[in-house]
């Protein structure tokens, strides 16, 4: 049954007479943040709060001569002034490396630097004072002398032998470095009946979540126990890195991310303004609140995407892909990310470039370099939308060169859907994935043979419309060899917690995390259908490390599959244990009872025997009337972790139509679409909403989002107004369509979604663009596609 | 980030206005609908140590027709203006322009007097001012004068206006019918200061044009009038040879400078594209 | 003239007296001194549109409203909609069509759909687009929006000839 099927009540998948799985339940907690109730980490206030301010380097690259604090302290308001050597004995400095990306290094990076800034924006000095003006007021009056160092802006030059080296015990510039050769690629490309090679430049762009990154810490000196609330994906995570970096017990550590307003990867990873503000809290032992505003956000929330690639794709004359070589090359910031790292972006690129094709020679280089600019690291998509728009722009090239219809040149070369389990010359293994038949679905759907049709006709009269298509693979549900076996604390497991109350509600405790996407909805239907009783009954708890069992979070597109699982598991072993009690009240056995719709009936004929509430109850408050040699246990606890497939790929196509306007270089974009199989759909509702939010991401990367530097490192748009983030008027309608491969690894069959729109969104356009610009015999490779890039590409304006 | 202190006056009276900025001088600064200037209170930007409100001088606006003249009060909101029926008989131009300015939140704040003061080159109404040959109404402690619409705007972001000189009305000649008005901009997103745009006015007879005028912004320091590309169209028929001279002689008549978005050169090509749309528009 | 002002205007139908320092914004006068954490900071600088509150009867960036130009000023926020029933259709139409992620712009999206769905009752879905082209999201990509305000337009035009 299609999960379109299954959203009427009644039957849905797994085979409960009460399953949710397929449905589109809208979610119960919206209804907190349609009547403006939500409870971000602004919301939240505390007695005797104090807020901070961070002085920030104006430089790139400078040694710090003097701070002067004198006459901030003095000014109204303000409870301490703090320099880098008054918090280095509260919070130990940290390194990101993980041991499994052999070679990456990292110099090591304090909460706040006592020599050297190394970024336009890097927090010099925090400023505590009791309001956030008074505080802002006070950071004007410290003052800094810096001796400005030259900058390293540009990766390949930060390459050159002759240029400085940011960490001189480093001994260079280059931070990792990592190659793939499979088969023989040199060969393949002698041989080859056509050979296309493009450069292809990725700009460096960000998140821009709406609420922008946020702690608030608070220590109670008394008992030594920390307290944060933190707009995060991770809270078990942070819980150990801080306890780990301010020396506190894990166990007196408790993270609560509550509302969380947008993250897509921003806010998982370790920034040292946040640890600042949670070291301060510890210092003053009072709560400390950091906020960042937007400017502030533009040059600290991490970067990412900023990639060279050079690329050569062979094939025979038919269209085969027989070689791919990729050369990689991207700047970070002047420290690798902590703890996940600003080599897996990357990594991850030429993991995955030719991915959803048989290519049996693939050699792949790639660096990561260190600059003078913000860092980067894990973004939505992590390195998948530059791999896909390798991979596609060189196909759709190919096909171009050959004379080779677009869709057809991919069905040649697309791994087959009954060629599985394979592995792809990267090594990535796959289970099953379903490109033959997503793509047929999408071509079927946009009414490829009209829009070609159609085209044709608008050359003929002077409009020029491209149609772009882009295949992809995407990791998600990633096993503990992603990042554990590095050596981060980094959890792939999650766990689950499922209890029956005594008034037969059900609540959950769950470790996988909700920013928006509808984890803790997806949750409850999972419990709900998996335990038997309707979702109005169900209650889940997440983001609070005292309140859930210890698992990974959300991330990597992983709450689903991991997260699903754990409760799944957790809800069947409640069921398990609430019908054993049941077959002792009942005289009955355990095998010919059920719950559905929050009764235990006769699984035979459904016939009604038993109230939850009033099993729950005589459980709590009559357990003389149970037998002696029974055990009653009215919650059960599952943890998952992915075993098999070290992560669920999942497979998609997208597919942009647009109109090019070769006089202005300006793009309309007139429709987008989307075939995505992520496994059992739990809520066809959040995934297709997961999905249209990462296109219109994508796009943003692909039209608009560029963080522009100058030659001295100061990032020159960092603001809304100069920044452009994709908005409603220029952005398409997009329609999704799903095949469903279920993973056979669980029980829920769901892979990951999240991070699906964005990575195909980037590629499809460019492959649009490039199809409309045909006939005037140019194409573009660098992203964002501007107006300005449009025209010089036409030859309409040079310089 | 929060603004710098600053002491705040609401005036309750013009002159009061005038006292207060000889007083302080650039000190202090007029608030009005604010969507320009707490913008950059907020960026620290702009660090006044007082703000003069000057919103509580009802007479400054409302729109009326005097005389042969269309009145815009300078402290008229921007929502007042697009849905004015006054403004869209007589001044379509502008009403043509007013979706583009920023978005209706904003619209109904700012003022069109804060529009003309703040003197973006980047933004609409200044260029739409040039374009309809209006004349700006000056307050000073002394007395009003007047100043024809090119003579007001300076540079970027300057005017003429004096020290302690506050704008309060524009007025704009009412046009025989006849007068066609076009307006176009090309803008990243709805609602973006322009990258370049075009606000034209003018009449036809008998194949050629009687009267021009072509108001460029986000085309050099401040709105420009294509002078040699009007010159070039007045002289010819209505024809395509025509566009593409007035094009070339275009790029003479404007000072476009670099930006994030796009060059000088572009911004130059973006103009002459721009110019031959617009006048096709016109003449049909 | 003075820093402090001694402000008192209509907030949600309650009268509020309150002295406060004139550079506080409007946002902020609601958060710190009413409690009405409803109102929103996303980038003070009245772009993203996540501030938009209502002030006499129109939206507004509250980012860029001084609270002590407000003197007098009636201020609605989104308590006082959910509370009348006001946007109860547009809360229902937010919440079926999954048009609400984070929940950080939807307050200012609800505000802004309010005001376009009372002056621009006739408008198709470009015009929807455009009217909240000054509202930022990240997380929807806009589509489940704009459907959700079309529904309520439709809605509305069908309750008008039934």
């Amino acid at each position: 049954m299609s999960p379109r099927e299954a959203a009427a009540p009644g039957r849905g998948r797994l085979d409960n007479p009460n399953s949710y799985i397929g449905r589109s339940v809208p979610r119960p907690n919206a209804r907190r943040l349609l009547e403006g109730q939500a409870r971000y980490v602004d919301d939240v206030q505390l007695p005797r709060l104090v807020h901070v301010v961070f002085v920030r380097s104006p430089h790139a690259h400078a040694r710090i001569k003097t701070i002067d604090t004198a006459a901030a302290a003095a000014a109204p308001g303000v409870v301490r002034v703090v320099t880098g050597d008054m918090l280095a004995p509260y919070c130990s400095p940290w390194v990101g490396v993980l041991t499994h990306l052999r070679g990456l290094r990292s110099a090591p990076q304090a909460c706040l630097p006592t020599d050297r800034v190394l970024w336009q924006g890097h927090p010099v000095v925090a400023v505590v004072a009791h309001a956030l003006a008074q505080a802002q007021d006070a950071a004007d009056r410290v003052e800094v002398r810096y001796e400005a160092l030259p900058p390293l802006v540009d990766p390949e030059a930060a390459l050159d032998p002759l240029s400085s080296v940011l960490h001189p015990e480093l001994g260079s510039n280059l931070g990792f470095e990592r190659r793939i050769a499979v088969g023989d690629v040199d060969a393949a490309i002698a041989q080859a009946s056509a050979v296309i090679e493009r450069t292809f430049y990725f700009s460096r762009h960000t998140g821009v979540t709406l609420e922008p990154r946020a702690i608030l810490a608070d220590y109670h000196a008394a008992d030594q126990s920390l307290v944060v609330y933190l707009s995060s994906q991770a809270p078990h995570m942070m819980q150990d890195l801080l306890a780990k970096h301010l020396g506190l017990a894990e166990t007196r550590v408790r993270v609560l991310c509550q509302d969380v307003g947008g993250s897509f990867g921003v806010k998982i990873h370790v920034y040292p303004d946040e640890m600042a503000a949670a070291a301060l809290s510890v210092m003053l032992k009072r709560p400390v609140k950091f906020v960042a505003d937007r400017i502030e956000a533009f040059v600290t929330d991490i970067h990412a995407r900023e990639h060279r690639v050079h690329a050569r794709m062979a094939l025979s004359g038919e269209g085969r892909i027989t070689a791919i070589d990729v050369d990689g090359l991207t700047g970070v910031g002047p420290y690798s990310a902590y703890p996940r790292t600003s080599g897996v972006e990357t990594n991850q690129v030429i993991n995955l470039i030719g991915a959803p094709y048989r290519v049996e020679n693939y050699r792949a280089r790639t660096r990561v370099v260190f600059q003078n600019k913000t860092m980067m690291s894990q973004y939505r998509a992590v390195g998948h939308p530059i791999a896909c728009a390798v991979t596609e722009g060189l196909i759709d090239a190919a096909a171009g060169a050959l004379g080779i219809d677009v869709a057809e040149i991919r069905r040649r070369n697309l791994i087959a859907d009954d060629g599985y389990p394979c592995a792809s010359a990267t090594g990535m293994r796959f289970e099953r994935l379903s490109h033959e038949a997503a793509l047929a679905k999408i071509l079927t759907m946009m009414e490829y043979p009209a829009l070609r049709a159609d085209q044709a006709d608008c050359r003929r009269r002077g409009i020029w419309r491209g149609i772009g298509l882009a295949t992809f693979v995407e990791i998600t549900n990633p096993s503990p060899a992603f990042y554990g076996a590095g050596g981060a604390h980094i959890a792939a497991q999650d766990g689950c917690t499922v209890r029956l109350d005594a008034s037969g509600s059900v609540v959950v405790q769950i470790s996988v995390t909700e920013q928006g996407q509808g984890t803790e909805t997806m949750v409850a239907q999972v419990v709900a259908s998996a335990f038997g009783v309707p979702i109005e009954r169900v209650r889940v708890i997440t983001g609070d490390t005292d309140n859930t069992p210890h698992g990974g979070g959300t991330w990597a597109s992983r709450a689903a599959g991991i997260g699903g699982e754990a409760a799944l598991l957790a809800a069947r072993a409640l069921r398990d244990n609430v019908l054993a009690v049941a077959a002792a009240i009942l005289q009955a056995k355990p095998v010919d009872l059920d719950i559905r719709h929050g009764l235990v009936v006769d699984r035979a004929d459904g016939s009604e025997r038993l109230e939850l509430a009033q099993l729950a109850r005589t459980v709590y408050f009559r357990t003389d009337l149970l037998p002696q040699d029974l055990r009653p246990e009215l919650v059960a606890t599952r943890h998952y972790v992915p075993r098999e497939f070290a992560f669920a790929f999942t497979n998609g196509v997208q597919a942009s139509h647009l109109e090019v306007d070769p006089d202005t270089g300006f793009i309309k974009l007139l429709h987008h679409w989307v075939v995505e199989d992520c496994g059992t759909i739990i809520n066809p509702l959040l995934v297709d909403e997961q999905i249209r939010g990462g296109v219109v991401q994508g796009l943003g990367g692909a039209l608009y989002e560029e963080c522009l530097y100058d030659a001295e490192g100061q990032m020159v748009n960092a603001n809304m107004a100069d920044y452009l983030v994709p908005m409603a008027g220029e952005m398409p309608d997009i329609d999704i369509g799903h095949v469903e491969t279920p993973t056979g690894e669980s029980t829920l069959g769901a892979k990951g979604v999240g991070e699906a729109g964005v990575a195909g969104a980037p590629a499809a356009v460019m492959n649009a663009i490039n199809d409309a610009l045909s006939p005037f015999g140019v194409h573009v490779t660098t992203m964002p596609f501007t107006p300005q890039r449009i025209l010089r590409a036409l030859g309409k304006v040079t310089g | 980030m929060k603004p710098v202190p600053f002491a705040y006056v609401k005036a309750s009276a013009l002159s009061q206005v005038h006292q207060l900025l000889d007083r302080y001088g650039d000190r202090a600064r007029i608030l009005a609908g604010g969507q320009s200037l707490m913008a950059a209170l907020n960026l620290r930007l702009s660090t006044p140590e007082v703000l003069i409100d000057i919103t509580g001088l009802t007479e400054l606006a409302g729109i009326r027709v005097v005389g042969d003249r269309l009145r815009i009060g300078a402290l008229t909101r921007h929502c007042e203006v697009e849905t004015s029926d006054l403004v869209n008989r007589y001044a379509p131009l502008i009403a043509q322009a007013m979706p583009h300015v920023a978005h209706p939140a904003i619209r109904n704040r700012g003022t069109f007097g804060g529009s003309i003061a703040f003197a973006d080159p980047a933004a609409e109404l200044p260029a739409c001012v040039i374009a309809l040959d209006a004349e700006i109404e000056i307050a000073a402690g002394a007395g009003r004068r007047r100043l024809a619409a090119p003579d007001f705007f300076v540079g970027v972001y300057e005017t003429a206006l004096q020290l302690g000189e506050v704008v309060t009305a524009v007025e704009v000649p009412i046009r025989a019918p006849g007068f066609r008005s076009a307006f176009a901009e090309l803008a990243r997103r709805h609602g973006d200061y322009a990258m370049v745009g075009l606000a034209a006015q003018g009449s036809c007879q008998a194949g050629r044009w009687r009267e021009l005028r072509l108001a460029f912004f986000g085309a050099g320091p401040k709105p420009l009038r294509a002078a040699r590309a009007e010159a070039c169209l007045l002289s010819a028929n209505l024809n395509a040879a025509a566009i593409a001279q007035a094009k070339f002689e275009l790029a003479k008549d404007l000072d476009p400078f670099d930006d994030i978005h796009a060059t000088a050169a572009t911004k130059r090509y973006l103009a002459g594209v721009l110019l031959q749309r617009v006048v096709r528009t016109l003449v049909k | 003239m003075d820093r402090f002002v001694l402000l008192s205007m209509t907030v949600n139908g309650e009268r509020v007296e309150r002295r406060v320092d004139a550079r506080t914004h409007l946002v902020d006068f609601l958060r710190a001194e009413l409690g009405l954490m409803s109102a929103r900071v996303g980038c003070e600088h009245g772009v993203c549109g996540a501030c938009t509150v209502r002030v006499d009867g129109e939206i507004v960036r509250g980012c860029l409203t001084l609270a002590v130009q407000l003197a007098g000023a009636r201020v609605e926020t989104i308590e006082h909609l959910s509370e009348t029933g006001e946007i109860a259709d547009l809360q229902r139409a937010f919440h079926e069509r999954n048009a609400v992620q984070c929940g950080y712009c939807t307050v200012g999206m609800l505000m802004t759909a309010a005001e376009l769905v009372r002056t621009r009752p006739d408008a198709d879905r470009a015009a929807i687009r455009q009217y909240l082209s000054g509202n930022y999201c990240r997380c929807t990509g806009y589509q489940a929006i704009v459907d959700a305000v079309a529904t309520v337009l439709k809605q509305h035009k069908e309750a008008l000839s039934p």
